[in-house]
C-alpha cells in the first residue's frame, strides 16, 4: 500500500473536484463536493480495493487523507 | 414435509414524490448525482390516515382476485411484519384478520423487524407448516416509515418508500419451494438505525460497512446449506436498500449483473422491496423454472437472513 495510489483512487471518487486539490494532507471533509454520499463511495472503494470494511467513524475521524491511510494501514495489520 | 409461496402480491400508495419534487424542495442539493447513485426515481407515500394494515389489507385483496383459488377462508395463520402498527396494542394482525374475513379458528400475530423481515417471515411460516400447526400461512409486510421520517431529513426520504405485500405460503405444491435459512442478528448495532424520541435516524455509513461485512459470508453460507454448487445457474433478489449499497454487494460477491434483480425504482419499501422484487422478477419472466433463487434481507437490527426459494 502505498499514499500515492491511495491518495489517486479517493480522487478517482469526485467528479467535480479538481484531482490537483488531492494531497495526502488534503482536510477532505472540507471539500464542496464532500458529502454523506462521499463517505459510503469511501467505504466502497476501500474495502474493494484494500479488502478491509472501514466503519463510518474510521473516516470521520480522520482529518486528512493520510489519516484514513493511516487508519486503514493499521486494520489491515 | 416442504412449504411453498403459492403467489405473491404488492401495493404502493398512489400518491408519488418524484426526483423533481425533491429537487425543488432541496434546490441546494446536488440531485441528479445522488439520484443517479441510489437508483430511487419515485417513492410511495402513505396518505395521512393510510396505515400499514391499510396497505396490507389491500396487498391480501390483490392475492385472492389474482389467485381465485386462494381464498381468505382457507388461511389458518396470519403473519404480519411490521414496525410501524396502527397502534401499540392489539396486535394489527387481528384487525387484518377481521378485516380480510379470515376464520376466527386462524392463529393471527404481528412480529417486528424491517429489511430482513420477509425472510424470516418465510422461516416463520415454513416452521408453523412443516411442525403441523397451520397449512395456509399469509404472510404480510407493511411500513409506513415514511410517516417516521422528519421532512428535512432529505437524505433518508430520497431512499426511503411506503409498501406493503402479501404471499400465500402452503403445505401444497406452490410456484416456490422454501430451502433452508441461515440467519444473523447484532443488537450492540441497534444505534444505527433507530426510531427514538420521535426522531428516525440511521447512520448510512455503518449500515452500509455492516452490510459489506454481514451479506456475502451469509449468502455464501446459504448456498452451501442448501447444496448449490458455483457455477449453478441462479439468481439473487437481495433487499432493495438502494442501488449503490446493491452495486457494491454484487460485486463483491461477484455476481454477474443479469443474475441479480436490480429494482430500485419505486424506492426502498423495508420488508416489502424482496416480495416486490420477486413479484416483479416474475412476472417479467426473470426467473426460469428450476432455478434457484438466493433471497437475503438485511438491516434494521441489526438483522439479517438469508434462504434459497427453489422455482
Amino acid at each position: 500500500m502505498d499514499i500515492k495510489d491511495f491518495t489517486a483512487k479517493f480522487a478517482a471518487q469526485f467528479f467535480e473536484t479538481d484531482p490537483s486539490e488531492f494531497k495526502p494532507e488534503t482536510v477532505f471533509k472540507e471539500l464542496d463536493e464532500w458529502s454523506s454520499l462521499s463517505l459510503i463511495q469511501m467505504i466502497a472503494m476501500i474495502d474493494a480495493e484494500y479488502r478491509v470494511t472501514v466503519d463510518g467513524q474510521i473516516i470521520n475521524q480522520a482529518e486528512t487523507i493520510q489519516d484514513l491511510f493511516n487508519a486503514v494501514c493499521e486494520l489491515k495489520k | 414435509m416442504d412449504a411453498y409461496i403459492r403467489a405473491i402480491e404488492y401495493y404502493l400508495p398512489e400518491n408519488v414524490l418524484t426526483n423533481d419534487d425533491m429537487a425543488a424542495m432541496f434546490p441546494e442539493w446536488p440531485a441528479e448525482k445522488i439520484f443517479a447513485k441510489v437508483g430511487v426515481e419515485v417513492r410511495h407515500i402513505s396518505a395521512p390516515d393510510e396505515s400499514a394494515s391499510d396497505m396490507a389489507v389491500k396487498a391480501a385483496e390483490k392475492l385472492f382476485a389474482a389467485n381465485p383459488s386462494i381464498t381468505p377462508e382457507s388461511v389458518d395463520f396470519v403473519l404480519f411484519c411490521t414496525q410501524s402498527p396502527d397502534y401499540p396494542l392489539p396486535s394489527t394482525a387481528c384487525i387484518i384478520q377481521d378485516r380480510l374475513g379470515i376464520p376466527k379458528s386462524s392463529g393471527a400475530l404481528d412480529y417486528d423487524l424491517g429489511c430482513s423481515g420477509w425472510v424470516y417471515g418465510l422461516a416463520l411460516a415454513k416452521g408453523l407448516i412443516v411442525s403441523g400447526c397451520a397449512e395456509n400461512v399469509l404472510l404480510l409486510t407493511g411500513e409506513t416509515y415514511t410517516k417516521y421520517i422528519s421532512p428535512d431529513d432529505k437524505g433518508n426520504r430520497a431512499i426511503f418508500s411506503d409498501g406493503a405485500s402479501a404471499a400465500m405460503i402452503s403445505r401444497e405444491t406452490g410456484r416456490a419451494r422454501i430451502g433452508e435459512f441461515v440467519f444473523g442478528t447484532d443488537g450492540s448495532r441497534a444505534g444505527d438505525l433507530i426510531y427514538r424520541d420521535g426522531q428516525f435516524f440511521m447512520d448510512g455509513g455503518n449500515i452500509f460497512a455492516f452490510t459489506l461485512r454481514a451479506v456475502p459470508p451469509m449468502v455464501s453460507e446459504v448456498l452451501a446449506k442448501n447444496g448449490i454448487a458455483s457455477g449453478e445457474p441462479c439468481c439473487y433478489v437481495m433487499h432493495q436498500a438502494n442501488k449503490f449499497m446493491l452495486e457494491a454487494l454484487r460485486k463483491k460477491m461477484n455476481v454477474p449483473a443479469e443474475k441479480f434483480i436490480m429494482d430500485m425504482k419505486r424506492g426502498n419499501t423495508v420488508s416489502s422491496t424482496i416480495p416486490v422484487a420477486l413479484k416483479d422478477a416474475c412476472d417479467g419472466g426473470k426467473i426460469p423454472v428450476g432455478a434457484g433463487v438466493v433471497v437475503a434481507g438485511f438491516g434494521v437490527g441489526l438483522s439479517w437472513a438469508g434462504c434459497v426459494l427453489r422455482f
